[in-house]
């Protein structure tokens, strides 16, 4: 009895205690927070690479322009790529999994809640260091996927290679930590009741994600510390001129990258087939199709890196492999589409505007899916790769894709994680300026990339033809400038009104909207038990109609982890050591013992300190 | 919801706004496009690819259209009974998994027969076999056959498979001829190929494709396909390079004695400066004091092979400088020439420091030397 007033008293003081000030932020441990942490801290990496399209754009707009130098060009198209994989689509996605598989799957938090603060500090000083080469005017400029050799010493002296390789490798540490906490809490946290294949798909296109990382991820560590050791201590792994192999290096690169391909897109997936249902009014169609076609894609995304490298010309054997596994993804593709389609057939829809970016997303994705069929075939790829073509098909994948999906989901999540519904008007208008701006910007890409413009380029001669379609691209730019601005907009004004969003405010189907917006602390008052795959669905239906607004309660006696510093420090002491690497010409040795007494400091005092 | 009318405006006349872009695109003049080749192997990835195009438009408008059917059909509102809860239909899924297998089966076959076919090495007495070498920023091509090297300009004789061999001086670049031969990345360690053989004669502009440093925007070229009688003449103009130089060795002996540092160079610099008469031997002598010997050679034929900058024996008959940048105007060759950073800021060619006097000459000099 004696502990458990203990504990009672305990989990009052820090219920009451520090609950605001940027202390408590930095000390948080609460995966809502931290989630929250990581989505405004990737939506201003998203407008920071956004700011960067729109340089490129206006460089674009017409040829011969010399708006930008080729130098300053080559270090914003690089910074542009990194932004958007590594420090927007990534953490946006980071954010959903933080704020809402744990009340998804009916958890009070994740494992490890103060790894997950760590996660969430490891990203922030990786994502400033890979910025702060800005500051020193030696932002990357080797372009995202930083082919060999020309991240070489003797091809790029200076600073610009080493901000991008270092910032990349403590990403890496930051998506590995949350990969294993992520697999674990799926594994182990779930409510009772709550199979495997009763899992929102939500958690299972997350959960294979998380899958992905901890294979993908690896892979680029180790090219990275292979790129680390040729630029810091003179090894040749990637320097022909030495017997080294620059190839090497690409295919390293995407093994990683195309998975990477999958990290980005999966959780989208999942976002928008827990919007179609709910607004649908209908379950998920071919639920176990989807949970398969999504790990089908996993699997394969190991399987096909070398479409990248089609024009390196590995040989007709090499090609015809990974040409037809390439082509094999359409298939379980195809049928997640199919699905999603099915869903909405039949339903009763509800066009409210988390659905109008769902829709969006199927509609724009199919786009993206059809033209990565056409450079899946080698021959037509020697004329596709490496031109407008492809940036007009990812972006179809990944903006068209996974940007259009995380939109819809900040929508349909908004009053669950802030308890204030965003405007609906503000927010169909988002939509279609993003629908619109989109198209102009992407699709003429088609075009002028089949009409001979390569990628990468800081500008193009007149007379090619290609002025009129980057003067559209360039106008469709500055239009999803416009779309965003509408967005801040609706977030502001939503943020001045009441917090007066009910608990379930679109009939949802999922253990979230059955506590209050935002929820407590500890989440669940009670852990529920879940006995079907729309769990709030079927306790609506045997109460006959909508569940009374949740009352929020004490929570006396609901042990949640302390807030710590410690993962901060640890996270801290990551960023010194690598830094002090990059900085060992200049500060030898002693700058490393530094870095790593901090990065001991942290991890001894976070062991030992009581959770 | 006022926009709504108006933004149902703008969507019914997306297509033709699609239409009038693909219309403007088949009409106007597009001279680097991948839809108008000219050789068998563009054509033949045209066919392989045009025919994903017209499967992919088939299921692009079935599964939209599925998609806004079903919008419009099954809209709802929000007060509307519960609709039929139905999970799934396995009939219905084996077919949507398996009609897309059968289509993609439809892409591959002729996908898997052209993979083989672009990886022909062709061999045989009249097959043109040209060495291509990517540099920073810029292309060299060699013809082992008839000995002799140009830079940025290939030429090619119609009708006659051309076997490129192809390797890069420092980093890896793409060589991209759009409508004669695709693209494929070179590479300084190893040797990867393309073939081609132009059916009509013509000037085609490709470029590098694959990003290489700061100015790997400028890194173009042009292809001169031209009848075998055109291309036998261009090779023998470029031989003769050699022969001049060969020739006015003997008178310019004593110079060559004292300038031994760079042997080769300075043979065919002082050849060149006998052959065209004295209104050119100010340029030659700005042409090796100023230092352009240091990384160019007017002899297509013998000439230190380490040289960085591209060989200039026919520079003065190309149509461009600077690796595709400039048309090769008398003006634009002496800003070029006197000012490269301008033009192509960090490039290796330096800044000089030469007067516009001195600018002039030096251009003019080498417009001397057309390889004729």
């Amino acid at each position: 009895m004696a502990t458990t007033a203990v504990e009672h008293a305990h989990a009052d003081v820090h219920a009451h205690g520090s609950k605001t000030g940027l202390w408590s932020w930095i000390t948080t441990v609460d995966h809502k927070r931290i989630g929250i942490l990581y989505g405004a801290t990737a939506f201003a990496f998203f407008l920071m690479g956004g700011i960067e399209a729109l340089l490129l754009r206006i460089q674009l707009g017409r040829p011969d322009n010399t708006f930008l130098s080729p130098e300053v060009y080559n270090q914003l198209f690089t910074m542009h790529g990194t932004t958007m994989i590594f420090l927007a689509i990534m953490p946006l996605s980071a954010m959903f999994f933080n704020y809402m598989i744990p009340l998804l799957i009916g958890a009070r938090d994740v494992a490890f809640p103060r790894l997950n603060a760590f996660s969430y500090w490891v990203f922030l000083l990786g994502g400033l260091f890979l910025n702060s080469g800005f500051l020193f005017g030696a932002a990357p400029n080797q372009g995202w996927f930083g082919y060999a050799n020309l991240t070489s010493n003797q091809y790029s002296p200076g600073l610009n290679v080493d901000f991008w390789m270092i910032g990349l490798q403590i990403l890496g540490i930051a998506s590995l930590a949350a990969g294993v906490n992520f697999f674990v809490t799926v594994l182990n946290l779930r409510a009772p009741g709550m199979k495997l294949m009763r899992m929102p798909m939500f958690v299972w296109m997350s959960f294979i994600t998380q899958v992905l990382i901890l294979l993908a991820f690896p892979v680029i560590t180790v090219a990275l510390i292979l790129l680390m050791f040729d630029r810091f201590f003179g090894s040749h792994f990637y320097v022909p001129s030495a017997g080294g192999d620059p190839l090497l290096w690409q295919h390293l690169f995407w093994i990683f990258g195309h998975p990477e391909v999958y990290i980005l897109i999966l959780p989208s997936f999942g976002i928008v087939s827990e919007i179609l249902p709910v607004f649908s009014r209908k379950p998920l169609f071919g639920y176990a199709a989807m949970v398969f076609s999504g790990a089908f894609i996993a699997f394969l995304g190991f399987g096909v890196w070398s479409h990248h490298m089609f024009s390196t010309g590995m040989g007709p054997i090499a090609d015809t492999v990974f040409s037809l596994s390439t082509m094999l993804i359409a298939v379980p593709t195809g049928v997640k589409i199919f699905n999603w389609i099915g869903t909405i057939w039949g339903g009763s829809v509800q066009l409210r505007t988390p659905m109008y970016f769902a829709l969006g997303f199927i509609a724009m994705f199919i786009i993206g899916g059809l033209s990565g069929v056409m450079h899946a075939s080698p021959p037509a790829d020697l004329q596709q790769t490496d031109s407008y073509f492809v940036v007009a098909h990812f972006h179809y994948v990944l903006f068209g894709g996974s940007i259009f999906a995380l939109t819809g989901g900040a929508y349909y999540w908004w009053p669950k994680m802030f308890g204030r519904m965003l405007n609906e008007g503000l927010g169909k208008l988002h939509f279609w300026l993003m629908l619109i701006g989109f198209n102009l910007t992407f699709f003429p890409m088609h075009f002028v990339g089949l009409l001979g413009m390569p990628r990468r380029v800081y500008t193009y001669p007149a007379g090619l033809g290609f002025e009129i379609f980057n003067q559209v691209e360039t106008a469709g730019a500055l239009l999803l400038g416009v779309a965003f601005l509408v967005f801040i907009w609706n977030v502001i004004r939503t943020s001045r009104g009441p917090a007066n969003a009910p608990a379930d405010p679109w009939n949802g189907a999922t253990l979230e909207w059955a506590i209050p917006s935002p929820p407590q602390e500890f989440n669940f008052a009670e852990v529920p038990t879940v006995h079907s795959r729309d769990p709030l669905w079927e306790t609506k239906r045997e109460r006959g109609g909508q569940l009374p607004e949740p009352a929020r309660v004490s929570g006396a006696g609901i042990h949640m982890p302390n807030p710590s510093y410690w993962p901060a420090v640890a996270a801290i002491g990551v960023t010194a050591v690598f830094v002090s690497l990059m900085m060992l010409p200049k500060f030898g040795p002693a700058g490393v013992v530094v870095a790593v007494a901090i990065l001991f400091l942290g991890v001894f005092k976070w062991a030992f300190e009581p959770a | 919801m006022a926009f709504r009318p108006a933004l149902r405006r703008v969507l019914r006349q997306a297509p033709f706004l699609i239409i009038a872009l693909v219309l403007a695109a088949c009409g106007r003049d597009y001279p680097q496009s991948t839809l108008r080749p000219h050789s068998d192997i563009t054509r033949m990835i045209d066919g392989v690819f045009m025919n994903t195009v017209w499967w992919a438009l088939g299921v692009f408008i079935l599964v939209e259209g599925a998609l806004v059917w079903a919008i419009f059909r099954f809209r709802g509102k929000p007060d509307d009974p519960e609709p039929r809860q139905t999970h799934g239909n396995t009939t219905i899924e084996i077919l949507w998994t398996a009609i897309p297998a059968l289509i993609l089966a439809m892409i591959s076959v002729p996908t898997v027969r052209a993979i083989f076919r672009t990886y022909d090495e062709p061999s045989g007495a009249d097959v043109v076999r040209v060495n291509v070498r990517g540099h920073q920023w810029w292309w060299e091509f060699s013809y082992p056959q008839y000995g002799v090297t140009s830079a940025n300009e290939l030429h090619v004789p119609v009708g006659k498979t051309v076997f490129l061999e192809m390797n890069a001086y420092d980093v890896i670049h793409s060589f991209w001829m759009p409508q004669l031969g695709a693209k494929r990345d070179v590479f300084p360690n190893r040797k990867t190929t393309l073939w081609f053989r132009a059916d009509s004669a013509g000037f085609y502009p490709g470029q590098c494709a694959e990003f290489c440093g700061t100015q790997h925007g400028r890194m173009a070229f042009h292809v001169a396909a031209e009848t075998p009688a055109e291309f036998d003449a261009y090779i023998h103009g470029l031989q003769a390079t050699n022969v001049a130089a060969a020739a006015d060795s003997a008178k310019a002996r004593p110079d060559t004695a004292r300038r031994a540092a760079a042997p080769p160079v300075t043979t065919t610099a002082l050849a060149a400066q006998t052959a065209t008469g004295p209104d050119t031997a100010a340029g030659h002598k700005l042409f090796s004091s100023k230092g352009c010997v240091q990384c160019h050679s007017l002899n297509a034929v013998k000439f230190n092979k380490n040289l960085l900058g591209p060989n200039l024996a026919n520079v003065g008959a190309r149509r461009y400088i600077a690796a595709g940048t400039l048309p090769n105007t008398d003006a634009n060759l002496a800003h070029w020439i006197q000012h490269p950073w301008s033009v192509k800021h960090g490039v290796l060619m330096p800044e000089l420091g030469l007067s516009d006097a001195d600018a002039r000459t030096l251009a003019a000099y080498l417009r001397t030397h057309t390889g004729k």
